[in-house]
């Protein structure tokens, strides 16, 4: 059983029947049975893969959770999966799994495809681009835990969750469609595209059987249908450091497309 | 039901009631100063919706968190990572 300074002695956890100092104990113990699986589709991020593995292996030395990253590499001509395989070398074949594939095939896919080699409890998705601090997962657990959430999404529209690096009128289309999202869908999540999240395993294989959208409105329909299956979603304000939008401005295109997918949410959920 | 469905099904509900007090057969029940208002009611709402959405969108743009610290420090966590790393042996 492992001992940890920040934690709180666990409540019981619902379906447990034990209670008391036997509950807690019992808790503690499945506690030390988590395992996390990070799943990073990549695709050309050469650059900042090997970044992002440095700091989700620390932040999961320091939390003391088990944990795997599987990156899921859709054949970056730019060397990304020679960087993972040193990666490996470095890290350990049992912490960084890799499952590339031969072409772009999309996000939803490669979710699928990495979980099928998934051996934790939990999975977490979140964006190789350092957009996403790994940090943050810590938390993503501790409210799991909290409330025996089936699914922790990070916002960045609540609490002390920010962005870095976008001017007005960025946040502002980011504001206006959060908007129209809630208006329409009542989702009961403050940040429906946010793509920073963890899963309890069983929950993501069921929602992934069920959705079909691409891009953001994917990860907006992954929060209708959990809701639609009942299924309980805590929330952790993050912050989102965006170094790629100067690159990448959000054009007529994704906004058309965004609204052409919220519609058809509305229409059949 | 669908968020559609649901839609449809409220503004029809709302706007039988409308057309029900204000337009016509329960007309002559109803005293004139209530048909004043019921009549344009709906534009009112409308309008009514339209600046709480104004408000509720400047609000959120206004107090947008901007997450200076957290870029400074992934700046130094990034430094750190590189120097680490290629003492690992990574090569970049």
């Amino acid at each position: 059983m492992r001992a940890r300074a920040d934690w709180p002695p666990p409540r019981p956890a619902r379906r447990r029947a034990g209670s008391g100092v036997a509950g807690a104990a019992m808790a503690a113990a499945a506690a030390g049975d988590d395992k996390v699986s990070v799943l990073l589709p990549t695709y050309n991020e050469r650059e900042n893969l090997p970044l992002v593995v440095w700091l989700l292996a620390r932040s999961f030395e320091t939390s003391g959770y088990n944990f795997e990253v599987i990156i899921i590499d859709d054949g970056s001509p730019d060397g990304t999966q020679e960087v993972a395989e040193q990666l490996v070398k470095i890290y350990g074949p049992d912490k960084i799994l890799l499952r590339p594939r031969a072409k772009k095939l999309g996000l939803g896919t490669a979710y699928i495809h990495g979980m099928k080699h998934a051996t934790g409890n939990f999975i977490v998705i979140m964006d190789a681009d350092l957009s996403h601090h790994p940090k943050f997962i810590a938390e993503f657990i501790r409210k799991q835990k909290e409330g025996n959430f089936d699914i922790v999404s990070g916002t960045r529209y609540k609490g002390n969750g920010g962005v870095y690096g976008w001017d007005l009128k960025r946040k502002l289309i980011s504001r206006g469609a959060n908007f129209i999202t809630q208006v329409l869908l009542r989702p009961g999540a403050s940040d429906l595209t946010g793509s920073f999240r963890l899963y309890r395993k069983e929950v993501l294989q069921k929602l992934m059987e069920k959705c079909v959208s691409k891009g953001y409105v994917f990860q907006m329909e992954m929060i209708v249908r959990a809701r639609q299956l009942g299924y309980t979603i805590g929330e952790v304000p993050i912050s989102f450091v965006d170094r790629v939008y100067g690159e990448s401005k959000l054009g007529g295109n994704e906004i058309v497309s965004f609204l052409k997918g919220l519609l058809t949410l509305f229409a059949t959920t | 039901m669908t968020k559609l469905g649901q839609w449809l099904w409220g503004l029809a509900l709302l706007g039988s009631a409308w057309a029900a007090l204000a337009l016509g057969p329960l007309g002559p029940r109803v005293p004139p100063p209530c048909r004043q208002v019921l009549l344009p009611l709906p534009v009112y709402l409308l309008v009514a919706f339209g600046c709480y959405s104004l408000a509720t969108v400047g609000y959120r743009l206004a107090t947008f968190n901007d997450c200076e610290e957290a870029a400074a420090e992934l700046r130094e966590h990034i430094g750190a990572a590189r120097a680490d790393l290629r003492r690992r042996g990574l090569r970049f």
